[in-house]
């Protein structure tokens, strides 16, 4: 599990990689928190085109950085989400909370 | 063709077992042919109760989880996840979509996926004793008609 980031004009993009399970989701909220915490976006695009795996832990991640987010004011939108995510996410009605693009 | 083959998986409550409970599952439901719907669906399932067993189960020690994965008659792959840990003091509140002990990291939401990844969902626990949550889940036959 690894993130890439990238920032430009406070709209910060995150790239997460490999497999999340309650394993590794405590060290990905760690690096998410201290990169939002830094960059203080305006936007939070979530890039899950490389997450090749998801339980229940990935909806407690989403939901917290979402309110993350929204404390400071910014928005939040996740992109390229793989099929075997969205129908996690799907099972907890994400896509009724956290705006989903090209799903 | 009778298909009838098992196997049994033990190993401590420790998180890095959750990704290779996961894997053994997948790899022994292979054997069905299955698509790589059904296989993460599995996966995603096993992740669930695995988790559910480190984390519930044994919230503040490592013990034995076990995983029994069986081929059961007409292409039913049976999977049974077992923990000797705390138990469950009411199981129907427990599978109530949203319900949760475990504070933000949790969302509440295993026993849902479960019962909708899989055909069939049965919780057994004992406060004191353990939890053991028995799913099924029949794979299609692609080739046979
Ligand atoms: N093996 C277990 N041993 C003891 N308690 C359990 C066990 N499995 C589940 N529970 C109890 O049932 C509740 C609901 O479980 P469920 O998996 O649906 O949600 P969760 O684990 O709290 O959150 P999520 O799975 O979404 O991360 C748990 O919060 C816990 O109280
Ligand atoms: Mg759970």
């Amino acid at each position: 599990m690894s993130i890439i980031c990238t920032e430009e004009n406070r709209c910060l993009t995150v790239h997460i990689q490999g497999e999340l399970d309650h394993h590794r989701a405590r060290e990905l909220m760690t690096q998410l928190d201290r990169e939002i915490n830094c960059a203080l976006p305006r936007k939070l695009e979530l890039d899950l085109s490389g997450l090749t795996f998801t339980d229940s832990s990935g909806i407690a991640l989403l939901l917290r950085t979402y309110r993350n987010v929204q404390e400071l004011g910014g928005t939040m939108c996740v992109r390229n989400t793989p099929q075997q995510a969205k129908k996690v996410f799907w099972a907890a009605g994400l896509q009724h909370i956290i705006p989903f693009e090209g799903v | 063709m009778k298909l009838d083959n098992y196997t049994v998986l033990e190993f401590p409550s420790r998180s890095a077992n959750e990704g290779f409970a996961r894997t053994v599952a997948a790899c022994f439901a292979a054997q069905l042919d299955p698509t790589l719907e059904e296989i993460n669906d599995i996966k995603t399932a096993v992740s669930e109760a695995v988790t559910n067993a480190i984390v519930h189960g044994y919230p503040d020690r490592i013990g034995k989880i076990s995983m029994k994965l069986r081929i059961k008659e007409d292409r039913v792959l049976e999977i049974i996840i077992r923990d000797w840990g705390t138990g469950i003091a009411d199981v129907a509140q427990a599978r109530v979509p949203m319900f949760t002990t475990g504070g933000e990291e949790r969302s509440g939401m295993g026993f849902t996926i479960m019962e909708s990844f899989m055909d069939n969902l049965k919780v057994r626990s004992e406060l004191g004793k353990g939890t053991t949550v028995t799913m099924k889940r029949r794979i299609a036959c692609r080739v046979c008609k």
